[in-house]
């Protein structure tokens, strides 16, 4: 089955790509208060069972995916391209 | 007294400062043989372990992330674990902090922009192996040359990091090139075998490119390579 991992930098970490991001959407016109910029991470796993998939993502994100000092991660399933 | 102590540098894919790191070590006395990436075990008689600079494995997810899993990683996380010496330059300290044997991470520079110039530094602690020839409080000037390295703990993991003497090395006041957490340049976990710094002290060995003070920490290493060799026999 299909899953995806949004990698997000936490609260309070300074996130200058964000910042860049943010002050161009500013130079567009757009009225934008914060942006940050994270990672998405498309995976297709082997296994069809939703509960394994799952705890398969959480170990994936503790061990490669992110660094759980700066990062947080959501998994979401039935989506992606 | 052994004559040249062994300092192996890894070499990981990307990694391109392995060479200069062994020179500058050769240089201060050392036999630096470089060692491959895929190389399961550490040659015998070593007495310290340099990660060098680079981008290793293109900085892809993270800088360090994917070459922390390295079978010499395996290796070299065992050789610090028993108390043996590591120095990680620049991506060498990005590899450590991921892997878990030094604290915090490096993110991307404030500024987004590459910094590749000489900074001012300030050595915080001499009672390291690494530092042994400063003085604290010691002005220091060393080449940087990365994109990510902006040195990050939370507030509780900074304070006991200063309470317990970790941070070694800082940038100097108002030359900060990266916006690191206070101005934090180098750290050491707490055993002290272990240092991580973004600056490049393999660099500036030589009077021919502008500073020497890299000899300082090097030469430290050097000299504490040889008492653990010397240990040993």
């Amino acid at each position: 089955m299909r899953a995806t991992v949004l990698v997000r930098p936490k609260p309070g970490i300074l996130d200058p790509q964000g910042q860049a991001v943010e002050s161009s959407l500013r130079h567009l016109g757009f009225e934008v208060a914060d942006a940050r910029v994270g990672r998405l991470v498309d995976v297709e796993l082997a296994t069809d069972d939703r509960d394994e998939a799952t705890a398969q993502l959480e170990r994936m994100c503790e061990q490669l995916l992110t660094n759980p000092l700066i990062e947080s991660y959501e998994i979401a399933f039935g989506g992606g391209a | 007294m052994i004559e040249r102590p062994r300092i192996p540098v890894v070499v990981f894919p990307g990694s391109n400062d392995d060479r200069d790191a062994a020179l500058a070590l050769e240089r201060l006395g050392a036999d630096a043989p470089l060692v491959w990436h895929t190389d399961d075990t550490l040659p015998a008689g070593t007495a310290a372990v340099v990660l060098p600079g680079g981008f290793s494995y293109g900085d892809y997810l993270r800088c360090g992330a994917i070459a922390r899993f390295s079978p010499i990683m395996r290796e070299v996380a065992a050789f610090a674990d028993g108390g043996g010496l590591v120095l990680g330059i620049c991506n060498g300290f990005q590899i450590l902090t991921e892997a878990g044997l030094l604290p915090g991470a490096l993110r991307p520079n404030a500024s987004l922009s590459f910094v590749c110039r000489d900074v001012p530094l300030v050595v915080e602690s001499s009672a390291t192996p690494f530092t042994a020839r400063c003085e604290a409080g010691q002005p220091l000037t060393i080449p940087v040359k990365h994109g990510d390295g902006c040195w990050f703990a939370d507030e509780e993991l900074l304070a006991a990091l200063e309470h317990n003497g970790q941070v070694v090395l800082r940038y100097g006041a108002g030359a900060n090139p990266n916006g690191s957490i206070g101005d934090i340049a180098g750290v050491t976990n707490t055993d002290r075998n272990v240092f991580g710094l973004m600056p490049h002290p393999e660099h500036a060995v030589d009077p021919l490119l502008g500073s020497t003070d890299g000899a300082l920490l090097l030469g430290s290493l050097v000299d504490a390579a040889r008492l653990s060799t010397a240990a040993l026999v």
